[in-house]
């Protein structure tokens, strides 16, 4: 076959072999879930209905896991994943205004994927980190008091 | 058999060990309110109504998943259990839209009946967006209607539909404000392997869950005055019916003009 193999065939070699271990074992879900999140970079539907069949967990329950946790998603994920801190502090000092360049310069609203995978950008309530605030990081590289016309240079950074 | 005895409103008791305080208090006519438990098919303590105060517990505990202990004190009807109640449902309605009078369950409804029987005059924290909207209802089934606005989450028919009709098409999605009982994928229920058996309607407490409302169609066919109107309660009408007028047992009837009814605004 010539189309081009976009798969981690070695990843996938071994979901193989979890699902084999966790045949008709429906305790096995969230591990199961969590290693095709790891090696898919999100829950395509059809491991969803594999999940579902080969562990003997109704899928309408898989997917009332896969929708209930924060570490699952549903949709591919960017390349670079960039969290913008909207707890308190950073609320106060500023960040609605940081959020609204970088939806702005990324052309998708929060909780989204860019069209060509290179950013996914989210929401998240305190990162511990308040003394700095507003924080923004970046494949977990953080930002310090970020202000809005600091993000085109920083989102350029990132291919 | 080994007993447990316990002083419920000041009345001793000695019930079956591993009996919940619920039970208990049954077994002396205390009534103790409940939304989401269903003797034998859902007991997860989700919805906090049938709380009840236990000498020495640091707070007060869900009678419908606490089981009974040796000695046990319980107030069922304490000033600190019926403000958590009416707190507890006070919360609930502020997340529910309130038509009642025009809502299938009106005077047919746990919430409403409850909300009565605990003279619920106010609803301070009404949000200001409701968590689902009237495009959120799924009317794609010529059986079930499902209005996830009315919906108190206490999972009844998610757990009748997996535990007695072992389908399973519906579940508990997403968390917080955005929780909703569905089928997985955003699919309709008729893009599932619903049976349409109506188990899940039956139980729930709201009008979340209601059959299709055809009254409408039969007022109609009984003003045709071409129409010859019989009349047959379910299960299985369409065998029956097919039947009477002497089909193979077993076909299923069908008009000519049949097909499945349109989705309601
Ligand atoms: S009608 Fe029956 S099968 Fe369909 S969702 Fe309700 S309980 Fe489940
Ligand atoms: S639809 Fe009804 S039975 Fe099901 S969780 Fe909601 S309120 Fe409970
Ligand atoms: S509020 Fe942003 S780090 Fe604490
Ligand atoms: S009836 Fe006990 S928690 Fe709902």
């Amino acid at each position: 076959m010539g189309a081009e193999c976009k798969c981690n065939c070695e990843q996938d070699k071994s979901l193989d072999a979890l699902f084999a271990q966790n045949k008709g074992n429906p305790n096995g879900l969230i591990v199961v879930m969590a290693a095709i999140q790891e090696s898919q970079g999100y829950l395509p539907k059809d491991y969803l209905v594999k999940t579902a069949e080969e562990l003997g967990v109704p899928l309408s329950d898989v997917y009332g896991v896969a929708t209930f946790y924060a570490a699952f998603s549903l949709r591919p994920r960017g390349r670079h994943s960039v969290n913008l801190c909207l707890g308190t502090a950073c609320y106060v000092k500023g960040a609605p205004e940081v959020q609204a360049m970088l939806e702005k310069e990324m052309g998708i609203k929060a909780g989204n994927t860019t069209e060509d995978r290179r950013f996914s950008l989210d929401l998240v309530r305190c990162l511990g980190a308040c003394g700095i605030a507003p924080v923004l990081t970046v494949n977990g590289e953080v930002y310090p008091r970020m202000s809005s016309d600091k993000v085109s240079e920083i989102i350029a950074k990132y291919e | 058999m080994a007993t447990v005895s316990l002083t419920i409103d000041n009345v001793k008791v000695e019930v079956e060990q591993g009996s919940t305080i619920l039970e208990a208090a049954k077994q002396i006519g205390v009534n103790i309110p409940t939304l989401c438990y269903m003797k034998d098919i859902n007991a997860i303590g989700a919805c906090r109504i049938c709380v009840v105060e236990v000498q020495g517990a640091r707070a007060l505990q869900a009678a419908c998943v606490s089981p009974v202990a040796e000695g046990m004190v319980v107030k069922t009807n304490s000033a600190a259990v019926r403000a958590s109640r009416k707190m507890t449902l006070e919360l609930i309605q502020s997340n529910h839209p309130q038509e009642c009078n025009t809502c299938q369950r009106n005077t047919n409804c746990e919430l409403q009946a409850l909300s009565e029987a605990m003279a619920l005059g106010d609803i301070r924290f009404v949000r200001p967006a409701q968590s689902h909207s009237k495009d959120d209802i799924d009317n794609s089934s010529p059986s079930i209607v499902r209005d996830p606005r009315k919906c108190i989450l206490c999972r009844r028919c998610v757990a009748v539909c997996e535990k007695v009709q072992g389908v399973k098409c519906i579940s508990t999605m997403n968390r917080g404000f955005e929780t909703v009982v569905a089928p997985p994928f955003n699919q309709s229920l008729n893009d599932v392997n619903c049976a349409m058996c109506g188990q899940c309607s039956l139980v729930c407490p709201t009008g979340a869950i209601v059959e299709v409302d055809d009254t409408g169609k039969v007022w109609r066919a009984l003003d045709d005055a071409n129409k010859h109107v019989v009349v047959q309660t379910a299960p299985a009408v369409r065998v029956a019916i097919a039947e009477e007028f002497g089909m193979e047992p077993g076909t299923l009837a069908q008009a000519s003009w049949w097909q499945p009814s349109p989705p309601r605004l």
